[in-house]
């Protein structure tokens, strides 16, 4: 294991009162893999990356990073890890090579050592071209290559990723996704951090939920997506939702059901359920509902979406909540 | 061995992108000659008045000396600033480079900058040929303008640090400083100053720093001020330099 926590906990004080951003985490990243942690804002994401970068300390907890102990050693820690942080590190008036050399050198290595390791850097993230430009007449996709270079000058074994694609355009994060992948190919680990459920769900290995600052689930995507065992079927109504979810709750095709509170302004409910096989369910659900507003209930559809369990599905089915709506 | 050589790479870096905005080291000479050519000239009757015996412009170059160490340090912060923003202290403090060395070096940057504005004033100050200079006072009064400045660079980074934020830190720099500078005697010596501000004096510490530069360039090197100005301004400087270094070791954006 490159990581294990056992209760990692933070505790911000801020203005007398105790904030718990971080309520005993664990988690444990296994060697070669990209292991992300999803989570809406504010979920503890961020917190917990810069706890295991020994960039904040921890409030309570054990935590081993790559063999060392991070409360006594994290100078050991420091130099088996790379950490690309959310705002990346570079700016202004130095050049990708003079930065890339010093960040060499700050892990130790002669002029001569990072001037060559920043040359083999700079031409496999595609930089020779700009590296005696300035930082600041970078784009934005040029920027973010030369952060992660920057955090893998020193060959770490592992390399924390903050929100890698925040804020990037589709065709510059298809390409981080790449670059990420074949880090991963030549044997560095990829600890990140993401609110993007595609991106959790297209690029990780492995990923753990976290909620208020909590895990609620942990595994392959595929695994997580199977806890939510068959098909979601979604039906927007109008009217009265939760008796159109009595009435099919009996059934036993559906496994789950559950009526969401009307929208105010289209006054829709989404009747969500979970059923064995949506394709067949399809035609019965409407039958049922029709008949039943025939028979004078007050229930009309408004919408009927059907699709396979996502990462969204498994972060509602644990917290009531939906990502997408939080972001 | 290991704290040396990571502190003369911050310090490297940080020279490289002082020189790299030569601008800002011309800037900040301006200052101090707009008062040393528009406001010296008041002075010049003042010659052999209390205060004066030692001519006005000998008395006045000195002061303005530390009075621009005072501006040129007090605003190294801002700089600092816009690097925490944009995740570049992070980025280093994630590597194993020694905490000390990531303030250290920036603050002695500062310093060398600091230093080489100090002999161009001197320079442009004896080209007007309106003062004599004593050279080896000088160069001694170059150790009081290292430790001021160093210390002031010590704390302009601490805050930085602290507030985080270009808005809050120019108020908070000014109200510091202005005070500081009024009660020092860089533009009138404190001997023209009523008996309670100069008892006010007596507790500002760079009351003595200019004190101590002005008995040095005038090649006094025996008075109290002398040992009195080193050692206060050592011991702020070996304080505000640990405190600031704890902050850095701690400091996220």
């Amino acid at each position: 294991m490159l990581i294990e926590t056992k209760g990692l906990k933070k505790v911000f004080k801020s203005r007398g009162k105790a904030v718990e951003a971080v309520r005993g985490v664990d988690l444990s990243v296994k060697e070669g893999e990209i292991f992300g942690l999803l989570g809406p804002n504010g979920a503890g994401k961020t917190t917990t990356m810069r706890m295991l970068s020994t960039l904040i300390e921890p409030t309570e907890g054990q935590v081993s990073v790559c063999g060392h102990d991070l409360a006594s050693d994290p100078a050991a820690v420091r130099r088996d890890i790379g950490y690309v942080g959310q705002e990346g590190g570079t700016w202004g008036e130095v050049t990708a090579r003079e930065e890339l050399i010093m960040q060499g050198r700050l892990y130790g290595m002669s002029k001569k050592q990072s001037s060559a390791r920043a040359e083999e850097v700079l031409e496999s993230f595609q930089l020779s071209e700009f590296a005696g430009r300035t930082v600041k007449t970078y784009s934005g996709g040029q920027k973010r290559r030369l952060d992660i270079a920057l955090g893998i000058m020193h060959q770490p074994k592992i390399l924390f990723l903050d929100e890698p694609t925040t804020g990037l355009d589709p065709q510059s994060r298809a390409h981080m996704w790449d670059e990420v992948r074949s880090l991963r190919e030549r044997g560095t680990a990829i600890f990140l951090t993401t609110h993007y459920l595609d991106e959790a769900d297209a690029l990780c290995d492995r990923l753990a939920i976290i909620d208020n600052g909590e895990i609620v689930t942990e595994g392959t995507p595929l695994e997580l997506k199977k806890e939510v065992a068959g098909d979601v079927v979604a039906i927007g109504l109008t009217g009265n939702a939760a008796d159109a979810a009595d009435l099919l709750r009996p059934k036993d095709f559906i496994r789950e059901i559950e009526a969401g509170e009307a929208d105010p302004t289209t006054e829709v409910a989404i009747l969500r359920m979970y059923v064995d096989d949506g394709a067949a369910a399809l035609p019965e659900l409407l039958r049922l509902l029709d008949g039943a507003a025939k028979d004078g209930a007050d229930i009309a559809i408004a919408s009927i979406e059907l699709h396979r369990p996502s990462l969204d599905d498994v972060f509602l089915k644990q917290t009531g909540r939906s990502l997408r709506e939080e972001n | 061995m290991k704290t040396l050589r990571d502190t003369w790479l911050v310090y490297s870096r940080s020279m490289k992108l002082n020189l790299k905005q030569p601008v800002w080291l011309i800037v900040m000479l301006v200052q101090p000659l707009y008062f040393l050519f528009l406001f010296a000239p008041l002075l010049e009757g003042m010659d052999g008045q209390p205060g004066f015996e030692e001519g006005a412009m000998e008395t006045f170059v000195p002061g303005l000396i530390i009075m621009m160490a005072l501006f040129g340090s007090a605003f190294v912060g801002f700089g600092l600033i816009a690097e925490l923003r944009q995740g570049v202290i992070e980025r280093m403090r994630v590597t194993p480079v020694s905490r000390i060395a990531l303030m250290l070096g920036r603050t002695l940057a500062s310093v060398t900058t600091t230093l080489f504005q100090s002999l161009a004033l001197v320079l442009l100050a004896a080209l007007t040929g309106k003062l004599e200079i004593y050279w080896p006072g000088v160069f001694l009064m170059l150790v009081i303008v290292l430790l001021t400045s160093f210390m002031l660079a010590g704390l302009s980074l601490g805050l930085a640090i602290v507030l985080k934020s270009e808005d809050a830190m120019g108020p908070v720099i000014n109200t510091l400083v202005q005070p500081i500078m009024l009660i020092s005697g860089i533009m009138l010596p404190m001997v023209m100053a009523p008996q309670w501000l100069q008892n006010v004096a007596d507790f500002n510490p760079f009351y003595y720093a200019v004190q101590a530069s002005r008995d040095l360039f005038a090649g006094h090197l025996d008075t109290a001020a002398v040992w009195q100005a080193p050692v206060i301004l050592g011991a702020l400087a070996i304080v505000l330099v640990w405190w600031a270094t704890r902050k850095f070791a701690r400091a996220v954006a």
